[in-house]
């Protein structure tokens, strides 16, 4: 039982990168949009996502749940030292959650507007940038429980170069899920040639982005070279990514919009994989050199199993809706809802 | 600021601020779905027109519910971390259920916003209809959590260890039946009467009459039925802490004598000191026969609890006298209203009526905010009944004290931000909403 929600826990964050990410994406790249191509950019994105996008982030509140039920120690280690990076998460997911429906459902346009955007565009940046960082922090072995002073359980705990570059390395993959993404949706060719070319573009980004995680992994001493091509499965993964980033090149050319979307959301879950693979079952790192384990850490019996049926019951409730969700809206040609 | 009192205000600022967008995304959202049955029968396009404009409201409250909600869920981490680290795993299943609850709430409510002339409209009908018996099951099952802390049940207790743990047991503890009654009674009643003042306000000013008459009356008649069934269930949930916490009874009346045949005290100022109510009305006996069913049953006072186990006095008593007051106002007005539906026909074109509703726009939900104030400051020192204390749940962290001006300076300007929406969505109705009006829409 216990595999079971692991599994749920790996999909459920795994979801939330894609699904959530593509959305943080969207506003990442209307910041990186010159003025001109902004409202194109902002329109085409929101029809697409405007229907699933309160389920969207529903995957990060899953993860939490199955924390903090089925794994307490490792939710509340988490919650007392990475405090900061997780309130300006929040804030980040705040602003940006709010600013989204009150531009898209304020009945007045006008220089609100002008608020609600730079909320919406700045909050997509800075909460992935802090996910990242969270995500980071917990491998990075520097949550040290013996600190005494403020500075070093609380800030040094997050506070290092391969964090910033994970939360950077983040960023970059929200806007290239996004730019991927959002090629689907052009209604005409010009639009597609324009979402193409930032799509490459983006996809540079990443590789620079994911070499400075290397870069600062070096700095930090953190041995992510071991951990990701240190064993068979990591190295597979990572060559699988490899050959699919060389097949999304040749492809990204012609009007072939699902075999994209699925070709970048293998290569992010291959990215996850390699990621977590290596140090199962331990997800968080300590200064001492212990772990927390998700196998040791588990809560009792009776606990892991009655959310394990939890987790399944509920999801043969959700995952049925929300595919036709996505079915419905994905048939663009329908009449214009008249809102 | 000291850090636990920042801890403890963060929090119930907080889940007050949420409080009220998920009572809102839960009631709502039944509103929606009558006036969307009527067009659907009656080709009235004043209802369509109505169905509109509220599931825009509804598309704004749930996203603020939505994303105050996940704070709430760090939140507990963040503030509680040693209560989370032995309760989560116990209290934790309605938690997990309800995330199914969401989700479904979520799809479905992606149906509904976009669905207009896309899907079969009974379809896209019950997709509203799926909204609401999700939110409200969300409701039923966060309170089943709550209630589980002022009745802690599904674990053994043995040398500060917590073991023997059955989640099913612990979710329907004592406290579940009442609060989630009280609470889903509550939800109807505060969004019933805040949504019909605001529709009267606008009758008044003469705006748009035919639109907003049809959706004041929708909201009214959930709001008063509602109004008056609280009262009974407030009935359940007052014997229903007799038996598990007279102190938090005790400090509700702010009852300090163990006594028989004890009276009911109504408003006063309690004496701490001098453990008498100065000022109050007092109905000999009532106390008893509310918490015991006899008018001469025992009712334990605070004498009878040591002092470091008792509840803050002053403000669980007022903050019950509040939510009792305003209760009966509600049920005053539910009276009329009932009265002028039935037999007095021409009260509803009357003024007078209208202004007493709005007047009222307030009082639910004031009567939930002081309801839950009472529930969770009569519990204190505990933050498990009986087995943890408050102070022992809190965060190592220093410093909290930024962190509640932080939330509280950003629940503030959100609360600004949807006031400002609502009030445009309402002077727009006109321009957007309302296709009787004389305005062509293009
Ligand atoms: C519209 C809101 C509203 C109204 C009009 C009332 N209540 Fe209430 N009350 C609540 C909203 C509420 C609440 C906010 O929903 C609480 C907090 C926790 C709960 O379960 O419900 C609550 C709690 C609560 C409790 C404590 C329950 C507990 O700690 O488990 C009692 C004894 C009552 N109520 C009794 C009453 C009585 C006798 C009322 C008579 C009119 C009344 N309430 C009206
Ligand atoms: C939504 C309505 C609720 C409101 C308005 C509310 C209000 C409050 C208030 C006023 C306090 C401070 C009490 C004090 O420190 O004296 C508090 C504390 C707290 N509440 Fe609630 N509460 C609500 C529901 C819940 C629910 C559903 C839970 C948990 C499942 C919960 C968990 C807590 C916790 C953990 C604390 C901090 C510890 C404590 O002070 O007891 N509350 N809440
Ligand atoms: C500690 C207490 C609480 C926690 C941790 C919590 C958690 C959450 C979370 C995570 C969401 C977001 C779900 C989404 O994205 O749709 C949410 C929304 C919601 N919550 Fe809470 N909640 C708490 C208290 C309450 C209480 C006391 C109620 C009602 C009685 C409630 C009712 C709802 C409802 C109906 C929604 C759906 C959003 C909407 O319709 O606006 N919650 N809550």
């Amino acid at each position: 039982m216990i595999y079971v929600v692991i599994i749920f826990l790996w999909t459920a964050i795994l979801l939330y990168i894609l699904l959530g990410g593509a959305d943080f994406g969207a506003g990442i790249i209307e910041l990186f949009t010159s003025k001109g191509n902004k409202d194109k950019t902002r329109k085409t994105m929101y029809d697409a996502i405007g229907p699933i996008w309160e389920a969207n982030h529903m995957w990060l509140i899953i993860a939490i749940v199955i924390l903090f039920v089925g794994f307490p120690k490792i939710y509340t280690t988490v919650s007392v030292y990475l405090h900061i990076p997780l309130v300006c998460m929040l804030l980040g997911i705040i602003a940006r959650g709010t600013a989204f429906v009150f531009r898209n459902y304020d009945a007045v346009e006008d220089d609100m507007q002008k608020l609600y955007t730079p909320i919406f565009v700045y909050s997509s940046l800075i909460t992935p940038f802090f996910l990242g960082i969270i995500a980071a922090s917990a491998v990075s072995g520097r949550i040290d429980l013996q600190a005494n002073d403020f500075l070093s359980a609380y800030v040094f705990s997050w506070l290092n170069w391969f964090s910033i570059a994970v939360g950077i390395f983040t960023v970059s993959i929200c806007g290239f899920l996004a730019t991927i993404f959002i090629i689907g949706q052009a209604d005409n060719e010009s639009d597609r040639k324009f979402f193409t070319r930032k799509a490459r573009r983006t996809i540079f980004m990443v590789m620079f982005c994911g070499a400075l995680v290397f870069l600062s992994a070096y700095l930090e001493q953190i041995p992510l070279f071991n951990w990701i091509f240190g064993d068979t499965p990591g190295l597979i993964a990572i060559i699988a990514a490899s050959i699919s980033l060389v097949v999304m090149f040749f492809i990204l050319e012609r009007d072939k919009p699902i075999m994209l979307r699925l070709l970048a959301g293998f290569q992010v879950s291959m990215i996850l994989f390699a990621a977590t693979y290596s140090h199962f079952p331990d997800i968080v790192l300590l200064k001492n050199g212990t772990n927390l384990s998700l196998l040791t850490h588990q809560g009792q019996i009776k606990t892991i199993e009655s959310l394990a049926y939890a987790l399944l019951i509920g999801s043969i409730f959700i995952l049925p809706a929300l595919f036709y969700l996505i079915y419905i809206f994905q048939k663009r040609k329908d009449i214009p809802s008249d809102h | 600021m000291d850090d636990f009192l920042a801890a403890r205000l963060q929090m119930a600022f907080s889940l007050g601020f949420h409080i009220v967008f998920a009572c809102i995304g839960m009631v709502m959202p039944f509103f929606m779905s009558l006036a969307h049955f009527y067009w659907l029968k009656t080709k009235n396009v004043v209802y369509r027109d109505v169905t509109k404009a509220w599931s825009k409201g509804v598309a704004i409250f749930f996203a603020t519910g939505a994303v105050s909600g996940t704070v709430l869920s760090f939140e507990l981490g963040l503030l509680w971390p040693k209560f989370m680290e032995h309760a989560g795993p116990i209290f934790g299943m309605p938690f997990s259920l309800e995330g199914t609850a969401f989700f479904i709430e979520a799809i479905a409510l992606g149906f509904y916003l976009y669905g207009w002339n896309r899907i079969n409209p009974w379809f896209h009908w019950a997709t509203g209809v799926v909204v609401g018996i999700s939110g409200l099951l969300s409701g039923i099952l966060v309170v089943a959590a709550n209630a589980w802390m002022n009745s802690p049940a599904g674990f053994d207790y043995i040398n500060g260890e917590y073991l023997n743990i059955d989640p099913i047991k612990a979710m329907f503890n004592d406290a579940w039946f009442s609060q989630a009654l009280h609470m889903t009674v509550a939800a109807f009643v505060s969004t019933g009467f805040a949504v019909a003042g605001v529709h009267a306000l606008m009758i008044l000013r003469g705006r748009n009459v035919a639109f907003h008459s049809k959706a004041f009356k929708i909201a009214a008649v959930f709001g008063t039925i509602a109004a008056c069934l609280q009262p009974i269930s407030g009935d359940i949930s007052a014997k229903d802490v007799a038996k598990r916490q007279p102190a938090k009874l005790a400090a509700m009346e702010a009852h300090f004598h163990t006594e028989r045949n004890a009276p009911l005290i109504i408003g006063g100022i309690p004496d701490t000191a001098g453990k008498k109510v100065d000022y109050a009305i007092k109905i000999p006996g009532l106390l008893s026969f509310m918490a015991t069913g006899d008018f001469n049953g025992e009712v334990k006072g605070l004498d009878s609890i040591p002092k470091e186990d008792q509840p803050p006095i002053g403000v669980t008593h007022y903050a019950f006298q509040i939510m009792v007051g305003l209760g009966m106002a509600m049920v005053g007005l539910a009276i009329l209203y009932f009265i002028a539906l039935w037999k007095k026909k021409q009260w509803l074109n009357s003024n007078w009526l209208l202004k007493l509703f709005v007047i009222a726009t307030p009082m639910g939900f004031i009567a939930l905010e002081a309801g839950w104030t009472v529930t969770e400051v009569g519990r204190q020192p505990w933050i498990i009944h009986g087995i943890m204390r408050t102070a022992d749940a809190v965060t190592p962290m220093p410093g909290i004290a930024y962190s509640f001006y932080l939330f509280t300076g950003v629940y503030i300007s959100l609360s600004v931000i949807v006031s400002l929406l609502l009030y445009r969505q309402i002077t727009m109705v006109g321009k957007l909403y309302d296709s009787s009006n004389e305005v062509p829409k293009s």
